[in-house]
């Protein structure tokens, strides 16, 4: 959004004129908020929420993790919590499911928007309809659909919606999220459903525009579907592709209302114990807030790791 | 007004909204603790929500009759919404800081309360002037919120465990109501002929999700006669001889018998819907399970009754027990720790008032002859008064209770640190209950390592 008191921008029935042409005046620090008052303003109340509710409890977390509450004295403990976090042996666990929900988040929850987007951007009729059919399930509130999940698709009985659909395919029932093997898919299925609905519809935004043209030229050339999608589809949309693998990755990995929900914590044999429950197990029900925010840290300094490790990789490939 | 104008406006309006906000946001002061006419007020949470209407006519019924007969005293009620049930809610108020003057919690959270350096020590304030009922308060209960020798908080529930059987599933199973089972082995029996009814109905459930299988765990380790933690509290005390039947137990009935139904990883809520859907025989519970079946998920009290929890081969040696109290938030001045205790007095220990005003509960929808709270000393004054108004105005029949009451179960209370040993506990008792192949001593060795574990890095 343009603010009509930066430098170089237009204020409505004035010409617009170069900031280094404008007539010379005191260049300190409060002449300058002077000048840009309405931006500061504006400004200040998205700083205002960003060091209130995000960068304040950051840095309390990270304060917190070096430090031990008993007997409502604070004492300042070093690397204490990190260590007996480390200890803790739901720890590895928990990283090793949460990765592997990011994999497979990866590969269904990833891929299926995608290839959903490339066949509604493919219809002609309907596509309105179609949209918002795909779109519904975001307007759900998260834990309404995965009640849905829980009590209609996943019941374990043979009445469950997904049992009764593979029964009557005379194919073998699942117990669902009673069944440590099956516990981490379907909570992949149950997450993918709910959340594809945006990025089907920031991936169609992307697929309509790629010009025509390339399409046709590939035609020309014998380019079947698969082709033009290999040498078309993906190409013209790989900034798209790439910031969204990013958010996907940064927002699977806080896995928490999944297992909370659906599998009523840490599931079958702690199979749906991500670091995000272990976060709220040890903040929660463990009196023990220091471990929690030393764990939240360490989920912290990963994810940023990761984004920066990307950040790097895609800077370099641009 | 002009754009520039007018978006300067709008810009300062909004920095003075959210200054506004923050403002609002920020804590209250304490300063408003008495009045210009010397009126002493207290604030105390878990008044019931507006769903709750009768419970919320009552309590505001005995704030007001409390306050004329105290009129220098002023209660401010505080609905905390699902904090009375959720253990997470509470904590975040205590972390937060915004616990009431006088506030709820369970036995177990004393440690907890404890280390936010939020409780008060108030032994000097409670005895028979502000509380004329303490000296009838069960001596055991005050023990469990002691520490070090002092008092933080006031006990206002206490329960045991028992198990709980459908009247009307027994007998469609053929089974006689008034000889429910005694012992394990009976409990499978039964289990067995009530599930075969089928219509998806368990003969026999348990918890195994949100701390409540270890919480399960605990009791029905208590009735094989075994232990948690050690004496000292150091060390896990349950990958032995009974710690394995308790796990067998349940996988024998599980996948064994197929009586437990198909159903798992269930929780407080998910067992009693199904309770009080009529799709469960018999489970562990308190007493006021069945007041959660019927006034919050629609079951019957007449189909309900209530035994003692079974033994291994025969009587139980012993059981869960818990509750629930009051403590009082550090920094109240002696008055409102006065003004505090007398609320408290009024509202859960008086008898005829409260929490045992039974003769106005009795028309309404929550029962009158559970045998709880518990909360006053075998044969004290104040049980003896409690016990023949209950009987006078019962609303419920008592006789389901009967077996219950007249064959008394050791109680022990809950392990140090119980609510996180539960969470290390659930994943014993999901793992047999949803795998058929499960290893029972594997998993208790897994649940005793990560107990130990937890209990040297708490120590």
């Amino acid at each position: 959004m343009a603010i009509t008191t930066a430098p170089g921008t237009t204020r409505p029935g004035r010409p617009a004129r170069p900031y280094a042409e404008r007539p010379r005046r005191a260049t300190g620090l409060g002449r300058k908020v002077r000048d840009n008052l309405t931006g500061h303003a504006f400004l200040i109340g998205a700083v205002l929420c960003f060091v209130v509710f995000s960068w304040y409890p950051m840095i309390r977390g990270i304060v917190m993790s070096f430090q031990r509450t008993r007997r409502g004295e604070t004492t300042w403990v070093g690397w204490d919590n990190y260590l007996r976090i480390l200890d803790d042996p739901s720890f590895w666990p928990a990283w090793k499911n949460t990765l592997y929900f990011t994999v497979l988040a990866l590969v269904l929850g990833y891929a299926v928007p995608f290839f959903v987007a490339i066949l509604l951007n493919e219809f002609r009729h309907a596509k309105g309809y179609l949209r918002i059919l795909v779109y519904l399930p975001v307007m759900l509130p998260p834990a309404s659909a995965l009640f849905l999940f829980k009590y209609y698709a996943y019941d374990p009985s043979e009445a469950g919606l997904f049992n009764a659909i593979l029964k009557a395919l005379h194919l073998p029932t699942s117990e669902w999220m009673q069944s440590p093997e099956m516990t981490m898919p379907a909570m992949v299925i149950a997450s993918t459903w709910m959340n594809m609905g945006s990025a089907v519809l920031i991936y169609l935004a992307a697929l309509q525009n790629i010009p025509g043209e390339l399409y046709e030229a590939a035609e020309l050339d014998g380019a079947g579907i698969w082709r033009r999608i290999v040498n078309v589809t993906i190409p013209q949309t790989r900034l798209i592709l790439l910031l969204l693998a990013m958010l996907q990755i940064v927002a699977t990995m806080q896995l928490f209302i999944e297992p909370l929900i659906l599998a009523n914590g840490a599931g079958a044999e702690d199979s749906a114990t991500s670091v995000a429950y272990l976060i709220y197990q040890h903040g929660f029900f463990q009196n023990d807030l220091n471990g929690a925010a030393a764990l939240g840290v360490i989920m912290l300094v990963v994810l940023a790791g990761f984004s920066a490790v990307y950040a790097r990789l895609t800077s370099k490939q641009d | 007004m002009s754009v520039p104008q007018y978006r300067k406006a709008a810009a300062l309006a909004l920095v003075a909204g959210l200054g506004l906000s923050l403002a609002a946001c920020s804590t209250k002061s304490d300063d408003d603790n008495s009045d210009a006419g010397g009126k002493v007020t207290i604030t105390v949470d878990c008044q019931p929500v507006g769903s709750q209407k009768e419970l919320l006519q009552n309590w505001n019924a005995d704030v007001a009759e409390f306050q004329r007969q105290n009129p220098d005293i002023v209660i401010k009620s505080v609905s905390v919404g699902e904090q009375c049930n959720n253990p997470p809610d509470f904590t975040a108020r205590l972390a937060g800081g915004t616990v009431t003057d006088v506030f709820y919690g369970y036995m177990t959270d004393l440690q907890q309360v404890l280390d936010s350096g939020q409780a008060m020590d108030i032994t000097e304030y409670a005895n028979k002037e502000n509380v004329p009922t303490w000296d009838s308060v069960d001596p055991a209960l005050k023990e469990v919120f002691t520490d070090g020798g002092k008092l933080y908080a006031v006990p206002v529930k206490n329960y045991s465990m028992g198990l709980v059987y459908n009247k009307v599933l027994f007998q469609r199973a053929g089974l006689d109501v008034n000889n429910p089972p005694k012992s394990w082995a009976d409990v499978r029996a039964a289990a067995k002929k009530i599930s075969a009814l089928g219509n998806g109905i368990a003969g026999y459930s348990e918890y195994s999700a949100g701390n409540t299988g270890g919480w399960h765990f605990t009791a029905l380790l208590y009735s094989q006669g075994g232990q948690v933690l050690t004496p000292d509290g150091k060390k896990a005390d349950f990958n032995n001889a009974q710690g394995k039947q308790v796990l067998q137990n349940l996988k024998d009935m599980r996948y064994g018998d197929n009586s437990m139904g198909a159903r798992q990883l269930l929780q407080w809520g998910d067992l009693l819907t199904n309770a009080a859907a009529g799709k469960v025989g018999m489970f562990v519970g308190a007493p006021d399970s069945t007041q959660a079946i019927v006034s919050q998920f629609q079951g019957k009290f007449q189909d309900w009754a209530m035994a003692p929890i079974p033994g291994q081969d025969g009587p139980a040696k012993g059981t869960l027990g818990g509750g629930e109290g009051y403590f009082f938030k550090k920094g109240l001045t002696p008055e409102q720790v006065k003004a505090g205790l007398k609320w408290i007095a009024y509202q859960k220990l008086t008898v005829g008032k409260g929490q045992f005003d039974y003769v106005r509960a009795k028309p309404q929808n929550y029962p009158v002859g559970l045998p709880q709270p518990l909360l006053f000393a075998n044969g004290s004054e104040a049980q003896k008064q409690e016990l023949e108004l209950r009987k006078a105005n019962a609303n419920v029949d008592t006789a389901n209770f009967a077996i219950f009451e007249a064959t008394p179960v050791a109680i022990k209370g809950e392990p140090r640190n119980a609510q996180a040993v539960y969470a290390v506990l659930d994943a014993a008792m999901s793992g047999v209950l949803t795998n058929p192949n499960a290893n029972v001593d594997a998993l208790l060795k897994t649940a005793e390592d990560k107990v130990n574990q937890l209990l040297a890095a708490e120590s």
